[in-house]
């Protein structure tokens, strides 16, 4: 490995982190359009209110249409970096796609100046990002393409985030709040890809390959049967957080404010009544200042749900740690990254408290919308670390094979018959 | 000449007869129990724009309530007739954006019939209206200040038909639609008049938009009106 190619590493890693940083900072500004009820205070897309949204001007940018708005901005930012990304896992291999394709984005730019002459600005914009492409291909680093995983996994992000533009877009043109909930959805997994794709590049993923790679003996991996059942356990639990995002998402997109006002009892009771006249009544005692939409009994349904499995989702987290502090040791990084992974988790569920103490306030539900992407994100790479060890080894365990076969990064040819993680 | 003459004749005589039997059901609507208090609107109070219209923190107004538990914003109508909508020929109602709020927060239309919405404030709103009934359409359009006004209709009934503005998020108006004229709201004083109603044996309802309906039979004959009060209760 050449001392360019680990600088390389690092700042492909380093972009990375940054790339999943600001996808953390869109879903938050995606929190606060739902939070304040304004995602459809911009009607029209993929343009604003006509302009072309880079030129929107910012002296419009009034109420809702400021939230709107800056999250279009923005999810435009984050589309670009994940763009940049995934040409950068491709190494010199995207010179020639960046060249080819900016060219055909020149050509759309000039078409639509000329065919279209009241979109001059859009075709500006496509010409200009065309130019910049193409330009950029000249100078492109020439560094070697990462591992398949990690260019497919840049792949699937490009088209993540693209597809997560096309359901903002859809969710205001068609004027579907159902599809809000697809588009929190995606918006979670999206933040997960991104925080694999950062971790695969990381330097300390790269390390203990290395020191796997040194002699597995020096590693105190635990046996595979126990990190059997920690994986499992772990990527269970991840599953199960993802859900509660799932219900959360869908809570949040029925615009019906709080389904249940009071916490930790749900109108006074362990289990509130959900009858018709209950409901009603509830109905009638609810004076929302937003999201006026009135409440059903699937509505207060859903809410318990969250709860239950909020305390489930606690219970299983506090279960992971300990079971990798016993097995692994309280020093051991797993074992760490499990410790703030409960953290996360007991301030989720405080948060989660009080969102409902606050009659929903913009900006604690936000933080609890960002918490539950933290959530997932450390679940997911606990979950992948664990995967890993567990690969690692059973291969330990199984063969004597040394691990001097292991591929070390992207850089170093693959030998055959190994694994390669990254 | 002879015979347009007796064709208008004839026409006025009916026109006489119709309205000879019809009549008017009047009445008034109070609350019974306590109301929940109503709810500080602090975005709009915090809205650099919209905040100075208003000296006051602005607050909701589900439960309009008068001293003796008159109670407004209760929509009056008769049920069972279909069908009979002037709405093309009625005069369009007014709602109008001011001080970042709907006016007025709660009306009624019949089908067909015009409702011009209006910007009066220096700010954008964009107007979203939200029906639940197939057949009503869902717009969200924007209107600037000093835009044109803009008119709206809906062809099928529909209660409480939800108007909002999502660049100010607490701003809401509620329409019910009707495909006939017999219907009235409640005002500040509780009363209401539904005018003209050929005559016959009724189900008349009060619908709140939170107080939920109550339903009361009425005949109306030609002569006196009508009366039916209504008490909506909280649960």
């Amino acid at each position: 490995m050449t001392g360019t190619g680990l600088s390389s590493q690092a700042w492909l890693h380093r972009f990375a982190v940054l790339t999943a940083a600001a996808a953390l900072g869109l879903i938050g500004l995606g929190g606060l359009v739902t939070s304040h009820g304004v995602g459809m205070a911009v009607p029209d897309w993929p343009n604003t209110f006509g302009y072309n949204m880079f030129f929107f001007p910012i002296s419009k940018w009034v109420g809702g249409i400021f939230y709107e708005h800056s999250h279009r901005l923005a999810a435009s930012a984050v589309g670009m970096l994940t763009t940049i990304l995934a040409l950068w896992l491709h190494g010199r291999n995207a010179r020639p796609l960046m060249r080819w394709s900016g060219l055909a984005l020149v050509a759309l730019g000039v078409a639509t100046c000329i065919g279209w002459p009241g979109h001059l600005a859009d075709g500006v914009v496509l010409g200009g990002t065309g130019l910049i492409l193409f330009g950029t291909s000249f100078v492109w680093p020439r560094c070697e393409p990462s591992s398949k995983l990690l260019r497919r996994l840049g792949l699937a992000a490009f088209v993540a985030v693209v597809l997560q533009g096309v359901l903002g877009g859809l969710r205001v043109a068609l004027i579907k709040d159902q599809i809000g909930i697809f588009h929190a959805t995606l918006a979670q997994l999206f933040f997960v890809l991104l925080c694999a794709i950062a971790l695969f590049t990381s330097s300390k993923w790269r390390g203990i390959n290395e020191e796997k790679a040194s002699g597995a003996e020096k590693v105190a991996a635990p046996g595979a049967p126990v990190l059997s059942g920690a994986w499992v356990l772990l990527l269970a639990t991840t599953l199960l957080v993802f859900g509660q995002l799932v219900l959360g998402a869908t809570m949040r997109h029925q615009h019906a404010g709080l389904a249940i006002p009071d916490f930790p009892l749900a109108y006074g009771k362990l289990w509130p009544a959900t009858d018709q006249a209950s409901v009603e009544s509830y109905n009638q005692h609810r004076q929302e200042v937003v999201s006026v939409n009135p409440i059903t009994s699937l509505q207060i349904v859903l809410q318990m749900l969250h709860r239950i499995v909020a305390v489930l989702i606690a219970g299983a987290v506090a279960c992971c740690a300990w079971i990798l502090r016993r097995r692994l040791g309280a020093r051991h990084p797993s074992s760490r990254l499990a410790l703030a992974w409960l953290g996360l988790i007991l301030l989720q569920v405080g948060l989660g408290a009080a969102t409902i103490w606050s009659d929903k306030a913009a900006d604690i539900a936000t933080a609890h919308v960002l918490t539950g992407a933290l959530s997932l994100a450390a679940g997911a790479i606990l979950s992948m670390v664990c995967f890993r060890d567990l690969v690692f080894s059973r291969v330990a365990a199984q063969s004597a094979v040394t691990m001097e076969a292991w591929p070390r990064t992207s850089f170093a040819p693959k030998p055959a018959g190994t694994t390669q993680f990254h | 000449m002879t015979r347009n003459s007796t064709l208008l004749i004839v026409a006025g005589l009916a026109g006489t007869l119709q309205l000879a039997s019809a009549g008017d059901i009047i009445g008034t609507v109070t609350i019974k129990g306590a109301p929940p208090k109503e709810k500080d609107i602090t975005p709009l109070k915090d809205d650099a724009i919209c905040g100075k219209f208003h000296a006051d923190m602005p607050t909701t107004h589900f439960y309009v309530v008068g001293p003796n538990s008159e109670l407004a914003d209760v929509i009056v109508s008769v049920q069972g007739i279909t069908g009979k909508s002037t709405g093309d020929a009625a005069p369009p109602v007014i709602l109008n954006q001011q001080g970042c709020m709907y006016s007025p927060g709660i009306f009624a239309v019949q089908t067909g019939q015009k409702i011009v919405v209006r910007n009066s404030d220096p700010t954008p709103h964009n107007v979203h209206s939200r029906p639940q009934v197939d057949g009503n359409k869902e717009e969200n359009v924007l209107q600037m200040p000093g835009q044109a006004d803009m008119t709206f209709s809906f062809s099928k009934p529909e209660p409480f038909l939800n108007f909002e503005c999502n660049v100010h998020p607490w701003m809401f108006s509620w329409c019910s639609v009707f495909d006939h004229p017999y219907f009235a709201i409640s005002g500040k004083d509780g009363t209401f008049k539904i005018a003209n109603v050929p005559a016959g044996k009724y189900t008349v309802q009060a619908a709140h938009r939170k107080l939920g309906a109550v339903t009361k039979e009425v005949e109306v004959t030609e002569g006196a009106p009508a009366k039916v009060d209504f008490t909506l209760e909280v649960k």
